[in-house]
């Protein structure tokens, strides 16, 4: 067996044996899935991104992908804790590893296993990632940073931050640095609630944080080229992936129903059978559009020339396709598998049910609003030639 | 079981002969089974056993004879 296959059998396991047990009430209580994340952590999966020659597992996009597919299958806000956390890990160990800091701070990660999460949202700037109000303020070596957050997913679990902010306080909204701030140096003032539709468990309300450190934390690449070589693509294809592992789970349910149909009278075709085709065609299309970009960018990320064009404006739209599309089918589908299983899809407790599915699989359009991307590629397309 | 068996053949096998002039170790295809028929088999064997025959199981040697079927069902009730 393969270090792939041992890893995808581990996050398996982890995935039917403890997230999933677990996903109902994470859902009901709207509290952070403690339980799994523990798990991952156990395995030291928190880690896996970073590469073997740094004492890591080496573990890439694609592999990483299955991971969030396969916990997504059985709890999408596990899986989405985990996929976040990742992106903020390929930030350090793609852009970061040449400053000393950072790599005493991967050693660490490696051993401790500490959850990152992100602040890249912000009060003001209308869910805009590549602007900030807040800036960096640096007096000698140490510097002080307060951020008004919009939401900060799994915030008041995390073990450090990874925070996104103006290079100084004059310095213009996009001219923008990453600064990793550590638990025992920031506070978070919880300035709201997170009482959702889905993804009850990432819990992400909005926090006041406030956070010093040493200029070291500061990242010396311009947020701009973390974002587009590295944030971005990780996001679109780690989030698709976990969208993927709610589809999958609920055309699953569905297919059970329709064969529990069929046993009841072998030789007559259950009505919702075709609709259960139909499904399948539409999750195997969702499948290819993730499988597709999560390929390209891995190969693009092999090369120093192809992460180039991981930003060129080609490639960003496709990826922003792979966003709003995965986005859309992952509800469709949630919802033909509700219309296929009926009532025992709507009742929460039947071994049918896909309300969790539904209610986790409509944030999809909203963590970074689908009209917004849409929005970003319209002016895109008026410059593209791609002929 | 075999008499479990023989009766859901009857019902949906539409063998071109009687089931109950069957030995065990006949083979149901050149008795007329076709392989829509044996899905349905399939259907009412998991439905009468409550049982679910995984994908590894769904090929044609499974469903060939009575003593085949019954084997395959007693791997998939083993240790109830």
């Amino acid at each position: 067996m393969s270090d792939t296959q041992s890893r995808l059998e581990i996050v398996k396991k982890i995935a039917v044996e403890i997230a999933g047990p677990n996903a109902d009430k994470v859902d009901r209580e709207s509290r952070f899935p403690t339980e799994a994340i523990e798990a991952l952590k156990k395995a030291k999966l928190m880690s896996a991104l970073v590469p073997v020659a740094g004492g890591g597992m080496g573990v890439g996009m694609i592999e990483l992908a299955a991971m969030c597919e396969t916990l997504g299958q059985h709890c999408a806000s596990a899986a989405m804790v985990f996929a976040m956390h990742q992106i903020q890990v390929a930030c350090i160990v793609r852009h970061a590893m040449h400053q000393p800091f950072y790599q005493g701070y991967v050693r660490e990660l490696l051993e401790k296993q500490n959850l990152i999460a992100s602040v890249t949202s912000e009060v003001g700037v209308g869910g805009e990632m590549r602007t900030s109000i807040c800036g960096v303020e640096r007096q000698g070596d140490r510097f002080t940073l307060v951020k008004d957050a919009s939401t900060i997913s799994y915030g008041a679990q995390a073990d450090d931050l990874l925070v996104t902010a103006r290079r100084a306080p004059d310095a213009p909204p996009n001219d923008q640095v990453a600064v990793l701030v550590r638990k025992a140096d920031y506070t978070l003032e919880q300035k709201g609630a997170w009482d959702t539709l889905g993804m009850r468990g990432t819990c992400s309300p909005p926090f006041k944080m406030s956070s010093k450190g040493v200029v070291d934390q500061i990242m010396t690449v311009p947020f701009s080229d973390v974002a587009s070589h590295t944030m971005v693509p990780f996001s679109h294809v780690l989030w698709a992936s976990c969208w993927l592992g709610i589809a999958t789970s609920a055309v699953s349910r569905a297919r059970a129903f329709v064969r529990a149909q069929a046993r009841q009278k072998p030789g007559a075709m259950p009505p919702t059978a075709l609709r259960l085709a139909e499904a399948a065609a539409m999750l195997q299309a969702m499948r290819t559009n993730v499988r597709d970009v999560q390929n390209e960018c891995e190969e693009l990320m092999k090369s120093d020339e192809g992460t180039q064009s991981l930003s060129s404006i080609g490639f960003s739209l496709k990826m922003n396709n792979l966003k709003v599309t995965c986005s859309q089918q992952v509800t469709q589908i949630v919802q033909h598998a509700l219309l296929i299983c009926g009532i025992m899809g709507y009742k929460n407790d039947s071994p049918y049910a896909v309300g969790r599915h539904l209610r986790d699989g409509h944030s999809a359009a909203l963590m970074v609003g689908n009209d917004r991307i849409y929005g970003t590629n319209a002016s895109m397309l008026l410059v593209l030639k791609d002929d | 079981m075999s008499e479990e068996i023989r009766s859901i053949l009857k019902q949906h096998a539409r063998l071109s002969v009687d089931v109950a002039t069957i030995a065990d170790d006949a083979d149901l295809y050149q008795a007329g089974m076709t392989s829509h028929a044996s899905v349905n088999v399939m259907l009412a064997l998991e439905g009468q056993f409550d049982i679910e025959f995984p994908d590894r199981m769904l090929k044609r040697g499974v469903f060939e004879s009575i003593s085949a079927i019954r084997a395959a069902v007693e791997e998939l009730t083993q240790g109830r």
